[in-house]
């Protein structure tokens, strides 16, 4: 039967995980600024469509130089 | 007209100054630069996230040079290390993902950066840099050449480092973890099953919910005593007597439940009002970083000035370094400082953060030039009369409103409602608890407590934080960008509005101009408009604009007299453009007017009128206001103007001329004493006084990110019309509160109806409480709404 505080006691623990990691995110500034990193996640995908297809222009025209 | 747009600032292109490069179109050199910035560094992405982001950069030689100057570079540095050194510069300019997207890009630009990370909210960028490799000077400059232009000012200098106050989101956190658990361990006894295992282990789950209350009720509400506390030394009742009141017999009363083993208790109630009112709390807590409400003249004034020492050798100094006696070098475009002498022949000084005024105004060597000017043209010398704390302009801050601003205590109408509610509950609870001890005195403790409890003025807490906090975003979003919640309450409350005129009903931008005089033939404005090409005044930028497109032609002499006007020679004829002075044929005394005057081959042809265009929807706003509000016009300028208000405007609006910044606060000041709640709007550092003193500043500002004095609120200048309906709307949340008040306090009843009989159980508290706080969420929100959406 005192498998109940067991499990009770896991349960308050892997609460309180959480609510620790909620407040190292907090002080350490991740939630200050909740636009720019909305919009930079977006900018990796573009980087790598757009510059890949210039490089290889340039290296093109490298290369007939 | 050819309406093609730059592909890098959007604005339209004059087709004649057009320039096509990698067939794309540009309206000037500048744009095209940045242009081949770009694309030479593969950056032309930035084109792709948004069509035309960018902005023309601007002539900055030698403006930044002080950055050179170790101490003052130091002093912006957020962290120095050999190697690694850490700055955060303020770009007004910031507004796109495009922005983001190149600013984070740094790095290509520059061999020496290492990483760069934009806050778009706050609007800064931070950049991280090697010195060995580049310094300081060098980013400032190429964020220069790309359009980007960081803002550094005297606030810099003085500012430490900025303590985020993030408490609250701990507390909420805190009360978040200990609502959820505690609600999950109460659940079996809120079914109150007779079984078995529940009655072994109901000990074990009260202790842990007993323990598990402990965070919230010690450090989540701790706020509420502490307010408390104070409210009762003051003698003051506010709403958080109530609060902290039944937070305390809350805890107590569910902790003698268990001990004397009488029941579960009122934790989970408890920690949930907590929850709650914090979350509250957080919703009104809306503020704009970008904008700053607290400016004084320190934002507007330059770090450095450069110092001419007496062997003829240039330095950078620090401002509050300068000394009586000092000689600085003023360039274009440069604030003046401090008050002093002016050395050089002539100066052309455009007072506009001061006054709101655009046309420059000219100073003669030996005439004294005051702080807070921009020097306009060349180089000039200047000495100096007074330290910077000295200084005309200045002096205004050490006016005792700019201190006892902050002490200002603004009583707000839950405070007030709560003057009423709080003696009212406690008699309440007196009352019947005396009542129930004569028929028994465990009830009467049961009673008295649960009446505390179900009391607890929750969703009358909640009530103004959320009402107020969702209007403050709606009118964010309608460009009135107000300082906090409590400004809305003022807002409601003003009877008295007071205008300043220049800049603030008037625009500086679209100055209407009119000609009076002959006729001018199509080869006469061609020659003018080829004269007034070379000039930079603002007045034959103008007028530059103002007349119609002509063919190109040379001018094959051009001599431009600061102060006076251009004397210029074209194609064989002379042209004279400038004051009446210059002209010499003073025709009518015309100092009340801001005229160009011309003559051509020396005869007077007739003079250009610029007229100071009133803001559109000034009349319907005028007279929509005059119905309800007293109105003023508090003008530093002349009343050249007088007639012309007085037809536009309604008869009853007064009109006072010739006020300084003392008397313009003064004025204000008077009013407030014979009892009017006073409102005023203006928009130069000369209204900084009156801002201040009024019970609510509202600045007009046409570009909300970088220049306004210090105020309650910032409204965007394109929305000046619609102060009507920011009135209006600011009293129908004010009535939205009072519904809701009146709807939380029947909540109130019929807890009340329970506590006083003495059947509230547990279940039902947790009940009402949740419901109470989700109705008058939800009220407030559709209703705020829905008035938002009257026009």
């Amino acid at each position: 039967m005192s498998v109940i505080y067991l499990l009770i006691t896991i349960s308050i623990v892997v609460a309180i995980v959480f609510l620790v990691a909620f407040i190292k995110a907090v002080k350490s500034g991740q939630y200050d600024d909740d636009y720019t990193p909305s919009v930079r996640m977006l900018f990796d995908d573009e980087l790598v469509k757009k510059e890949n297809p210039n490089k290889l222009i340039q290296t093109e025209k490298q290369k007939s130089i | 007209m050819d309406t093609e747009n730059c592909f890098h600032c959007g604005n339209e292109i004059i087709k004649k100054d057009e320039i096509v490069f990698d067939e794309k179109k540009f309206c000037c050199n500048g744009c095209k630069t940045v242009y081949e910035i770009f694309s030479q560094n593969d950056l032309t992405c930035y084109y792709d996230f948004q069509a035309a982001p960018g902005a023309t950069p601007q002539d900055i030689q030698g403006k930044y040079d002080f950055l050179d100057n170790e101490e003052i570079g130091t002093k912006l540095l957020e962290f120095q290390e050999r190697s690694t050194h850490i700055v955060s510069l303020y770009i007004p300019h910031i507004h796109c993902s495009s922005c983001i997207w190149i600013l984070e890009n740094l790095q290509k630009l520059q061999p020496g950066i290492n990483a760069s990370q934009v806050n778009f909210g706050e609007k800064k960028v931070r950049i991280t840099f090697n010195p060995e490799q580049t310094s300081l000077k060098d980013i400032v400059y190429l964020l220069s050449s790309i359009g980007y232009e960081p803002y550094i000012s005297l606030e810099n200098f003085d500012e430490g480092k900025k303590k985020i106050d993030r408490t609250l989101i701990y507390k909420i956190g805190v009360a978040f973890f200990c609502f959820g658990n505690i609600m999950l361990l109460s659940f079996p006894e809120y079914f109150e099953v007779e079984e078995y295992w529940i009655d072994q282990y109901r000990g074990f789950f009260r202790w842990l919910i007993f323990g598990l209350s402990l965070p919230t009720f010690i450090y989540s509400a701790s706020g509420y005593y502490v307010s408390a506390w104070k409210s009762m030394k003051s003698g003051l009742l506010n709403i958080d007597i109530p609060i902290a009141l039944g937070i305390v017999v809350m805890f107590i009363r569910s902790t003698v439940d268990i001990i004397f083993d009488f029941g579960q208790g009122f934790f989970d109630s408890m920690a949930g009002l907590i929850f709650f009112m914090l979350l509250g709390k957080l919703f009104q807590q809306k503020t704009y970083d970008f904008l700053s409400f607290e400016r004084d003249y320190k934002s507007y004034f330059p770090i450095a000035i450069t110092k001419v020492l007496p062997n003829g050798e240039e330095e950078s100094v620090q401002v509050y370094d300068i000394q009586k006696g000092d000689r600085l070098l003023i360039r274009n475009q440069e604030l003046i400082p401090v008050d002093g002498i002016l050395i050089s022949e002539k100066a052309s000084i455009d007072y506009s953060f001061v006054t709101g005024e655009a046309v420059p105004i000219e100073k003669k060597s030996g005439d004294k030039v005051f702080a807070g000017g921009k020097q306009m043209g060349k180089v000039i010398e200047m000495e100096v009369l007074f330290s910077v704390s000295q200084s005309y302009l200045t002096q205004l801050w050490s006016n005792d409103v700019f201190q006892k601003r902050v002490a200002q205590q603004h009583k707000n109408i839950t405070d007030r409602i709560s003057r009423y509610f709080t003696p009212a509950l406690l008699i309440l609870a007196i009352v019947s608890f005396i009542y129930w001890i004569f028929i028994d005195v465990q009830t009467a403790f049961n009673v008295f407590t649960a009446i505390l409890i179900v009391a607890c003025p929750c969703a009358l807490a909640l009530t103004a934080p959320f009402t107020l906090g969702n209007v403050l975003r709606i009118l964010g979003n309608r460009k009135l960008y107000l300082k906090n919640a409590l400004v809305i309450e003022q807002l409601a409350k003003v009877d008295t509005i007071v205008f300043d005129k220049t800049g603030t009903i008037t625009t500086n931008k679209k100055t209407a101009i009119t000609y009076e005089g002959t006729e001018l033939n199509a080869s006469e404005l061609r020659l003018l408009k080829n004269v007034l090409r070379g000039s930079n005044h603002p007045l034959s930028r103008r007028l530059y604009d103002f007349i119609p497109n002509q063919e190109k032609v040379e001018t094959t002499s051009f001599e431009e007299i600061i102060g006076k006007g251009i004397f210029a020679e074209i194609e064989g004829n002379t042209v004279k453009l400038g004051s009446s002075q210059f002209l010499k044929t003073m025709t009518e005394n015309t100092h009340k007017k801001t005229k160009v005057h011309v003559e051509i081959n020396g005869v007077y042809k007739g003079s250009y009128v610029f007229n100071n265009q009133y803001r559109k929807g000034l009349e319907q706003l005028f007279d929509d206001l005059s119905k309800h509000y007293n109105l003023v016009v508090l003008s530093g300028d002349n009343d050249g103007e007088r007639s012309i208000l007085e037809k536009m405007l309604p008869a009853k609006t007064t009109l006072v001329f010739n006020q300084k910044p003392e008397q313009k606060l003064q004025y204000i000041e008077q009013l407030q004493k014979e009892g009017k709640n006073v409102m005023m709007v203006g928009d130069g550092l000369n209204d900084a006084g009156a801002l201040a003193q009024s019970n609510l500043g509202l600045s007009i500002s046409e570009n909300v990110n970088v220049f306004s004095p210090a105020c309650d609120g910032i409204l965007d200048a394109t929305q000046f019309d619609k102060i009507g309906f920011y009135m209006r709307y600011s009293k129908n949340a004010m009535k939205t509160i009072y519904m809701s008040f009146g709807l939380s306090l029947l909540y109130n009843v019929v807890g009340l109806s329970y506590a006083v009989t003495g059947k509230l159980d547990p279940i039902v508290a947790a009940i009402i409480m949740p419901l109470s706080t989700i109705t008058i969420v939800s009220f407030v929100t559709i209703l705020t709404n829905l008035y938002a959406s009257k026009k």
